[in-house]
This record gives structure tokens, C-alpha cells and sequence, in this order.
């Protein structure tokens, strides 16, 4: 079966003040059918610019290349109307800050309406029986009243959730989710995450989840795809992501967490800090922060190899399988030191 | 019990503000002024027995007085029922200026940044090349090309605080257009057109105005001059521009009444105007 979206060698570059900055490197992965898949990583990792580049929402001036498939099209191609009718009906997004991604001088029924009315051709009266039949699916009592309101009259989880009315309207085949729940109280975390994955159960959806949660990455999606330095460096089924990491980073990543049913002396941070991609430095760019980091990471630039169930960009992945999230693993397993030690 | 009186309150239509609020005592005196100022054209005509225009040499500079509460200028003219009769044309010009250029304007200032790329290039080129003509001399072109008059000099102003207004609205929407929520509307598909206009456009609308209002001024200064100078409004209608210059012998004879009755009238209505403007912008970038 093909994929819903499958993204290919996909590199970005951005202008900043002039120079042109590096903020994906050969991004690939794929998207099925009905499939959710995580998107993790820091920072300036390049999550929000992958959604970003499949929903062409990419700033002015950005240089991109690769392949972006959706279905049938060509998503880098889309010009136009054709561009609209795939960011109306084919993607919907939803975006971290629900009150800056919504105009203040607007009613909430206007927003979840304006797309039906304009792009379907939907008389308003029925748009609006439809918006308020939405607002109901995902737990807003009272929807006509809701309707009439202004965003600044709804707290941050009510407002997401019309967001996640407003991105199902339209039925679309994929939903880009840009951390939908960090900006929101940890109380309504939880119920509005319940209501999205409800929602894209339902509509049989599939769902691109950004997010810096490892744990909640690991609670709803099929597949995790760890990016570091706008690069890709492990994709993986999470089911054995958390038992059986294949890159030094994601295995670091989860080590940096607290447990909360243990009480930790202190947390394992990861040494050093994120580098964007721009910055990264050659070989691998994990490396000055990789406690398995050996001479020829700093040279050499590891691809991305299939190993077990997922992919890794790790020079070592298959030796140093198993051994990642031991913290009292040698941090130069012998086998790997350098060739000198062996000589004797 | 509260939170239910809170919300219902909430959900209430907000009662229609006709006069604003948020102008401070500066820019409330100054509308005053330019209601008084309203009054006088559109009903003041009506008020007046007087003909501005019936002559009576015999009453030549006649100082202010019982018949006349003004006095007359050099033919006699009743200088209360020129004033009056000439604020319509003196407020109609730089009205209509000013709705042709923010119409004209508002529309390129959108189109460019929505756009962007050559064709914002191309309207800032554009912009450029007109800002680079001062909008009297563009009217005293028109006046040559197609004769002088008031519709000349309305026109031909219009194109030269056309620049003005896209500016303004350029970068306003230019922001605008940055923000997340446009990023939003963008992708759920919606044409430029709908997210220009139903949303951009409104959220500069403060700017808008206040702008519109600060060239209203700029443009009854000009429109005055032009009059002035003879090439605007054509005598003998009354215009305070036209009746300024008409004065200015009446200044050398000793009965400077005419041009400083009418020069005050357009000082105060400017200065209000200008107030007022100073004030919108304040409240529109305080609100943004």
C-alpha cells in the first residue's frame, strides 16, 4: 500500500538577514493511512518546520528541496487553487498557542464557519448547525452560545478544542498537530488530548503529533520519529522505542526524564546543548554530545541504516543495540576503542 | 449566581458607541470642533438669509454690523453667508480626496503584501515614483491639462495621497499578514482575498481611519492653496481658500476681515483635525 504522505530528501533552508540557514537536512519518512505518528526532538530540532513544509506554511524565502507526496500530488508543486483545495480538504493543522492562531476580532462561529461557507459553497445556516454539531463532539456544552463569543472569552483548553472542531470540518485525510497541548494548563492536557485522538479515531485520520513528550509520543502513536539538528536520526515503531532506543540521543532523551515513581538523587541531563541544524558540526552531529561518541563521528557523517524495526543515524547503532539505556555501560564499549588498544 | 450573570453579560450584544471614547480632552474639544464645523456646511446654508454671491458695491468693506454680522468683502458679497456657503466646498474636496486615495490605497496596500514578490516591488516602485511629486504640483498639472476646477484638483490629489495611505497600510498588513493566525486561516485553505479582507483589513482599520483622518487635513490645506492660487475652485463660488485670496487686497486697503475670518476657519478646522488624527493613531496603536 503507498503511503497517505511520504516526505523524501526533504532539505530547508531559510534566510536569515541574507544568509541562508540550514534548518532540515534530508528528512524522510512516511505517514500511512489512519497511522500517528510522533514527531520528537529539542528545540530548533526542525519538528514545527517539517508540518510546517508539508502544510507549505514555510516562511517567505525559504529554499526547499526533496519530494513531498500526498496521495497522488506533489505538495512542493501545489500552486494556486490547487494549493487551497489541498490545504482545504486534504490537511488541517493545529497549532501549539490556540489564542495567537485565532483573529481576536472574530466570533468563534465565524471561524469554525468561514471554510465551510467560502471553500464549500455550504449555506450559513447549515454551516452553522454543522459547526455547533462539532463543538458538541468534542465536549462544549451550550455550542450556540460558544459560537457567539469572542476567543478571548474562552479559556485556552475550550479554545483548542474548537481548534480541533475547526481542523476536522473539513474531513481531512491528515491532521498536523504542533504540540496541541503545551501551551494549556496541565488539568485540561489530558481531556484535550483524549478528545483529538477520539476525533481522529472517528474521522479515520491519520496524525502527525509534534511533540517533546516522550511519554505521551509513546501513549498514542504508532511510530516515533526522533529528529535532532533538523535531521532525522531514528524512526521506530514506538512500542519498542522504549525498551530498545537505536541512537545514543533518543536513549539520552530518556534518561533526561523523571520518573515519577522513583525518586531521582539527580536527573541525567544530556551534556552540552541542542545545535540547530546550521550549526551542526561535521560527522555526526550528535557526537560532542554522545557519551559513545568516538574519532570517526567527528569525520564521518553517519547515513541512516535500517536496524531491527526502525531506522537509526548512528555509525554504531548495531553494536551499541541493548546497551543504551544502561547507565553503567562503558561509556567506549572495548570493542569500539580506537585501534591502538588493540595492538599489543 | 454570578458566574450565570457574568456569562449572560458576556454573550450580550454591545451596545452601539456613537460618540468614541479614548481620545482624551484634546481630541474630544477638536471633534467638537469639526462637528461645529459639519453643521456648518451641511445645514448652515439653510440658517443664512443671504446670497454669498449677490453683489452691492455700495457696501464695500463694510466692517462687521447689524445687516452684515461679518461685514462684506471688496463687492459687497455678505462675508457670514460666504463662509458658509464655501465650507461645503472647502470639507467636500478633501473628502472626497480622501475617500478616493484610503479606497485606492487600502486595496494596493493589501494587494502588494498579500501578493508579495514582484508585485509588491512594482507597488512600492510605484509608491516611490508618486512620492517623489509634491500633490500641488500634480494638481497644477491636472489644472493645465484639463482646466482648472475643483474636480481637477480632487483627482489629481487623490493620486498624490494615494502613496500616503498604501504605505501605511502596507506595513500594517504586512505585520498582520506575519502573524499565527493568519497562518491559521491560510491553511484551512481560505483565498487571499477572504483572509485580506475579512481579516487583515479589519485589524487595520484603527490605522485606517486615523490615517484617513491626518490626510483629511494635509488635503484641505492643499485644496485651499490651490484655490488660493486660483487654480481650484473657480470664482465666484464661495471657497475659504478662494476667499483668502481674495481678501489679501482687502489686507493692503485696511479691511483684513475676509482672509482672516476664512484663514481662521482653516486654521482651526486643520489643527482639529490634526488632533483628532494624532489621537486615533494614538488609540489605534494602543489597542494593537
Amino acid at each position: 500500500m503507498s503511503p497517505l504522505l511520504s516526505v523524501e530528501n526533504l532539505t530547508v533552508d531559510l534566510q536569515v538577514s541574507g544568509t541562508p540557514r540550514t534548518v532540515l537536512r534530508d528528512v524522510s519518512f512516511s505517514v500511512q493511512e489512519g497511522q500517528t505518528v510522533g514527531l520528537v526532538g529539542e528545540s530548533g530540532s526542525g519538528k514545527s518546520m517539517t508540518v510546517r513544509a508539508v502544510s507549505r506554511l514555510l516562511p517567505d524565502g525559504a529554499r526547499v528541496s526533496g519530494r513531498i507526496r500526498f496521495a497522488d500530488q506533489e505538495v512542493l508543486d501545489l500552486r494556486g487553487s490547487a494549493l487551497r483545495r489541498y490545504r482545504a480538504s486534504d490537511v488541517a493543522m493545529i497549532f501549539q498557542d490556540p489564542r495567537a492562531y485565532t483573529n481576536p476580532l472574530r466570533r468563534i462561529g465565524d471561524f469554525l464557519t468561514e471554510s465551510m461557507v467560502i471553500n464549500d459553497r455550504v449555506p450559513r445556516r447549515r454551516a452553522e448547525r454543522t459547526a455547533a454539531g462539532l463543538l458538541e463532539e468534542v465536549g462544549i456544552p451550550d455550542p450556540e452560545r460558544r459560537m457567539r463569543q469572542y476567543p478571548h472569552e474562552l479559556s485556552g483548553g475550550l479554545l483548542q478544542r474548537v481548534m480541533i472542531a475547526a481542523a476536522v470540518a473539513a474531513r481531512p485525510r491528515l491532521v498536523l498537530a504542533d504540540e496541541p497541548t503545551t501551551a494549556l494548563d496541565v488539568t485540561t492536557q489530558a481531556e484535550v488530548m483524549r478528545i483529538l485522538i477520539r476525533m481522529q479515531r472517528e474521522y479515520g485520520m491519520a496524525m502527525m503529533l509534534i511533540t517533546h513528550d516522550l511519554d505521551l509520543a509513546a501513549s498514542v502513536c504508532d511510530e516515533t520519529i526522533v529528529l535532532y539538528a533538523g535531521e532525522v536520526v531514528e524512526t521506530q515503531p514506538t512500542r519498542s522505542l522504549h525498551d530498545d532506543p537505536l541512537h545514543p540521543y533518543t536513549a539520552a532523551l530518556m534518561q533526561a526524564r523523571p520518573e515519577i515513581h522513583q525518586r531521582a538523587e539527580r536527573l541525567l541531563a544530556i551534556p552540552g546543548s541542542p545545535t540547530t541544524a546550521y550549526e551542526a558540526p561535521p560527522g555526526c552531529s550528535f557526537a560532542p554530545r554522545c557519551r559513545f561518541a568516538q574519532d570517526v563521528c567527528r569525520t564521518e557523517t553517519p547515513p541512516i541504516v535500517p536496524v531491527g524495526a526502525g531506522a537509526s543515524r548512528c555509525l554504531f547503532a548495531e553494536e551499541l543495540r541493548g546497551t543504551l539505556l544502561d547507565p553503567l555501560a562503558p561509556d567506549a564499549p572495548e570493542h569500539l576503542l580506537p585501534a591502538t588498544a588493540e595492538v599489543e | 449566581m454570578s458566574a450565570i450573570a457574568t456569562t449572560s453579560r458576556a454573550t450580550r450584544r454591545r451596545p452601539l458607541r456613537i460618540w468614541p471614547t479614548g481620545l482624551g480632552a484634546g481630541g474630544q474639544v477638536s471633534l467638537g470642533v469639526l462637528v461645529l464645523v459639519a453643521l456648518m456646511a451641511t445645514v448652515g446654508p439653510f440658517l443664512v438669509a443671504a446670497d454669498p454671491n449677490a453683489v452691492d458695491l455700495s457696501y464695500a468693506y463694510e466692517p462687521p454690523g447689524r445687516w452684515f454680522p461679518l461685514g462684506t468683502d471688496a463687492s459687497g458679497r455678505d462675508l457670514l453667508a460666504r463662509l458658509v456657503y464655501g465650507s461645503r466646498t472647502a470639507l467636500l474636496g478633501p473628502l472626497f480626496v480622501v475617500l478616493i486615495a484610503t479606497l485606492l490605497g487600502t486595496v494596493l496596500g493589501l494587494t502588494a503584501v498579500w501578493f508579495g514578490g514582484w508585485v509588491d516591488s512594482l507597488a512600492v516602485r510605484f509608491i516611490d515614483a508618486v512620492f517623489a511629486f509634491p500633490g500641488i504640483l500634480l494638481a497644477i498639472l491636472a489644472a493645465a491639462l484639463f482646466g482648472a476646477g475643483l474636480t481637477a484638483a480632487v483627482l489629481a490629489l487623490s493620486v498624490a495621497y494615494l502613496p500616503y495611505v498604501a504605505r501605511v497600510v502596507r506595513s500594517a498588513a504586512l505585520q498582520e499578514r506575519n502573524l499565527p493566525y493568519v497562518a491559521a486561516l491560510r491553511v484551512q485553505g481560505l483565498p487571499g482575498f477572504a483572509i485580506s479582507a475579512r481579516h487583515i483589513l479589519p485589524n487595520v482599520a484603527g490605522l485606517v481611519v486615523a490615517n484617513a483622518t491626518l490626510c483629511f487635513g494635509w488635503a484641505l490645506i492643499d485644496l485651499a492653496a490651490l484655490s488660493f492660487i486660483g487654480f481650484g475652485v473657480q470664482p465666484p463660488t464661495a471657497d475659504w481658500g478662494a476667499i483668502v485670496g481674495g481678501g489679501l487686497s482687502g489686507v493692503l486697503q485696511g479691511a483684513p476681515n475676509e482672509a482672516l475670518f476664512a484663514s481662521a476657519l482653516i486654521v482651526a478646522t486643520v489643527a482639529a483635525v490634526n488632533t483628532l488624527g494624532d489621537r486615533l493613531l494614538t488609540r489605534s496603536e494602543a489597542t494593537r
